[in-house]
């Protein structure tokens, strides 16, 4: 016997999910809509905003952020800056990358020092020696220094559930401080960056993007990356469960034993507290696979400050973090 | 967990390439408070495998520390420190899930805190909305708001899940009977296409997978009936229209010679197609022309249909600028500074008439006063009642005058073209949600049903 309701059995559409390849079907594969999703966004902040600049570490997420800023603009160069903040524990090879990328595009660079902080003193530096949580200061002096009135970071709602939490479009306070209690209703496609004076926006144009969507456009669009992204033979010791580089700030004590292994990272950032991966993928098109199989995200895998506590990226976002 | 167990992919790569063929689908969910939203979402998340293990692990350590038994599966979306020291979901989360054919973006819109405002503002992207009834409690005065705002805001597919069907004995008799006290209250709200399932979020009864335990239900799981909607109107049967955000002319700037005297109008395809050689007019001058090229980054197209972001080259130098509406030329909106709308107010202080705002529509913004308040929506009957101010949640119809013309439509032909943001000047908050055109429930007398009432008759 089954449910004879007319209304499901007359509305209810054939069960075949049919995928897109029929030349008259015009409707976007989820990448396309993302992508035009994210240039919308990005076209609009910058029809609306005085002076923003867009967050580029050379992570992967930012290099996404700068290739689809290239796209919106098209071919007229991107008409702003790109701002980085630099903790001193950077990977050389992301740094020379990040040098590569603005001189190929012909971007104005923007750089804000942790370091600087740290030798004058008005930052110091942590007992566990990460500098993610000293980003802070350094990014909202930048912002105020150069009257930035909106920043473009690449954060990405799957990242973390904070982050899960957050406009597209999201105001802060002349503190930077992000009130998740209070945001603004993000309503169809219409964005609003006003603000009063003081206040600025931090805009999140790839927040509907998870990981696998990241990797599957950057295969797809062909787009040049840093190399430790791909697996490559690295000097490195367990700690906490992750894989740390041997280098100048990240060393092992004498019960860390050191082996070379075949690693790769998901996720670049502070060298000290940043993880590698073992994995043998050398290509764009291994990384999809490898990562829509992973069994952890990337921050579980790859970030110690990370696990701090149930709310370090809440805590961190509240004071003005990316 | 360790760093050496990182494996070996497994995963199907055929499954991985389907992914990426296939659409994106977003959906809003809304319910009443203890309807088994937050696990609904969290057993969607756990059987597309969208869940991690470190994630779980999380979720399993906090569900330890509060003395449960069983993983609470809602705690992958509660992301906030109040909402997990409150037990309760205080904003909309984004979460994201794929299957073979599909990508989910999904809208977790609390119930019981500032319900209008959440479920407004998930719903106006949503391709679908999926309603929580539970089976044992029927249609609640919640449900009648939610699916009144799902009707206004004009979703194309309202999905009612008829959750803890565990908790009546898997009974086709309860399950019959809330079907059809939904659907009763579905046409009488206006919602076209309601769907109703029978699931337990707790057990997964008829959430990815058809139940064993339900075998008088005849339809698709719930996954399997998010991954066959249609997500969208067709393209082809929409008039194009493209709000202008940015004239691109690099001039001296380019950065190849070649595009020096480059001049193009950005922005997304709000709706319809359009190809190389259309007569387009420019609104609101009025100004006409045809299309000379469409590029989307250094790629040309012969075609753009919505939602792509291109950039349109025109045959005539006219004047356009940023906020200006590219559309057919065939029927082009006329543009207007009288317009009269449903909007759902969403600030702290009320709206009152005479009051001055901010008015964006597409990509332009105009100053607009409010010529009269012409009455507001009562949730608890859904009929109309005059009204002298509209309040935080509030939906009320009004009477605007805009001080330029702006080339709106009817939020029933497009809910593009048709919506509309209003702002305070003074601060930049986002005050209210707007509908052109669109009307309200005039019945003075819309039936209310006795819940979870035995008496009720089919």
């Amino acid at each position: 016997m089954t449910t004879t309701s007319p209304v499901f059995t007359t509305a209810a559409p054939t069960f075949t999910a049919s995928p897109v390849g029929d030349p008259d079907d015009r409707r976007l594969t989820h990448l396309d809509a993302l992508e035009a999703e994210a240039i919308l966004v990005i076209r609009e902040m910058a029809g609306e905003l005085e002076r923003p600049a867009l967050l580029f570490s050379g992570g992967k997420d930012s290099v996404v952020m700068l290739h689809l800023a290239t796209k919106a603009f098209w071919p007229a160069p991107i008409p702003f800056p790109v701002l980085h903040v630099d903790t001193g524990h950077n990977f050389p090879e992301v740094l020379a990358y990040r040098d590569e990328t603005v001189e190929r595009l012909g971007l104005r660079l923007v750089v804000a020092s942790v370091q600087d902080y740290i030798d004058d003193g008005r930052l110091r530096e942590r007992a566990d020696g990460t500098r993610n949580p000293l980003q802070t200061l350094p990014l909202l002096d930048a912002i105020n220094d150069h009257r930035f009135d909106g920043v473009f970071g690449g954060g990405r709602r799957d990242e973390e559930k904070a982050r899960a939490k957050e406009r597209i479009v999201s105001l802060r306070d002349e503190f930077g401080q992000w009130d998740p209690k209070n945001q603004r209703p993000e309503l169809w496609n219409l964005f609003n960056p006003r603000h009063r004076p003081g206040e600025h926006v931090r805009v999140f144009p790839i927040s509907n993007w998870t990981e696998v969507d990241i990797w599957r456009y950057i295969d797809r669009e062909d787009i040049p990356l840093a190399p430790l992204y791909y697996a490559h033979e690295r000097e490195v010791f367990q700690r906490d469960g992750m894989w740390l580089a041997v280098g100048p700030v990240s060393r092992p004590r004498d019960d860390e034993p050191t082996s070379t292994r075949l690693v790769r990272y998901r996720t670049v950032g502070d060298m000290s507290c940043t993880g590698a991966v073992e994995s043998p993928a050398r290509t764009n098109a291994e990384i999809v696979v490898e990562v829509a199989a992973s069994t952890l995200t990337e921050r579980g895998a790859t970030r110690a400050d990370d696990r701090i506590s149930e709310a370090a990226m809440e805590d961190r976002k509240k004071e003005g973090y990316f | 967990m360790s760093a050496s167990t990182q494996t070996a992919p497994v995963l199907d790569p055929v499954a991985v390439a389907g992914a990426a063929r296939g659409t994106l689908l977003r959906l809003a969910t809304a319910g009443s408070v203890d309807d088994g939203k937050s696990t609904l979402v969290g057993r969607l998340l756990h059987d597309t495998k969208s869940v991690l293990s470190d994630q779980l692990a999380a979720v399993e350590r906090v569900s330890r520390d509060r003395g449960l038994t069983a993983a609470d599966l809602a705690l992958l979306t509660d992301g906030l420190r109040a909402e997990r020291e409150q037990g309760i979901t205080i904003d909309v989360a984004y979460r994201y899930f794929a299957t073979a054919h599909r990508s989910f973006v999904l809208a977790d819109c609390p119930g019981h805190v500032q319900y209008t405002r959440n479920t407004v503002t998930g719903s106006s992207t949503a391709d679908v909305v999926v309603l929580l009834v539970d089976a044992r409690k029927g249609v609640l005065e919640q449900t009648r708001r939610h699916l009144a705002v799902t009707a206004l805001l004009r979703v194309p597919h309202v999905v009612v899940a008829v959750n803890k069907i565990d908790l009546v004995d898997f009974s086709q008799e309860v399950y019959d009977r809330v079907e059809s006290e939904v659907q009763a209250v579905a046409r009488e709200l206006g919602v076209v296409d309601a769907i109703a399932i029978p699931v337990s979020a707790l057990d997964g009864d008829n959430v990815a997978e058809r139940s064993p335990r339900t075998p008088w239900y005849g339809g698709p799981s719930l996954l399997e009936l998010l991954e066959a909607l249609p997500p969208s109107d067709d393209p082809a049967n929409e008039s194009f229209r493209l709000p202008v955000q940015l004239v691109i002319r690099p001039q001296g700037a380019a950065r190849d010679e070649a595009h020096r005297d480059y001049r193009g109008y950005a922005g997304q395809v709000a709706s319809g197609v359009v190809r190389v050689g259309d007569e387009v007019v420019a609104l609101p001058s009025g100004r006409r022309t045809t299309v000379a090229g469409i590029d989307l980054g250094d790629r040309e197209l012969q075609e753009a249909f919505a939602p792509q972001s291109v950039t349109l080259r025109l045959t005539d130098e006219i004047d356009i600028s940023r906020g200006d509406v590219i559309a057919a030329a065939a029927d082009a909106p006329e543009p207007t500074q009288d317009i009269k709308a449903v909007v759902c107010w969403l600030g702290d202080a009320p709206l009152r008439p005479a009051q001055r705002l901010l008015l964006k529509h597409g990509s332009r913004t105009v100053q607009t006063a409010v010529r009269s308040l012409d009455g507001a929506l009562d949730l608890d009957d859904l009929h109309t009642v005059p009204s002298e101010a509209l309040s935080l949640n509030d939906i009320g119809l009004v009477t605007l005058r805009l001080a330029a013309p702006v080339p709106v439509e009817n939020y029933s032909t497009s809910r593009r073209g048709g919506s509309f943001l209003l702002i305070d000047a003074h601060d930049g908050r986002t005050v209210a949600a707007g509908m052109v055109g669109a009307t309200l429930p005039t019945a003075a007398d819309a039936p209310t049903q006795p819940e979870g009432d035995e008496e009720w008759e089919i």
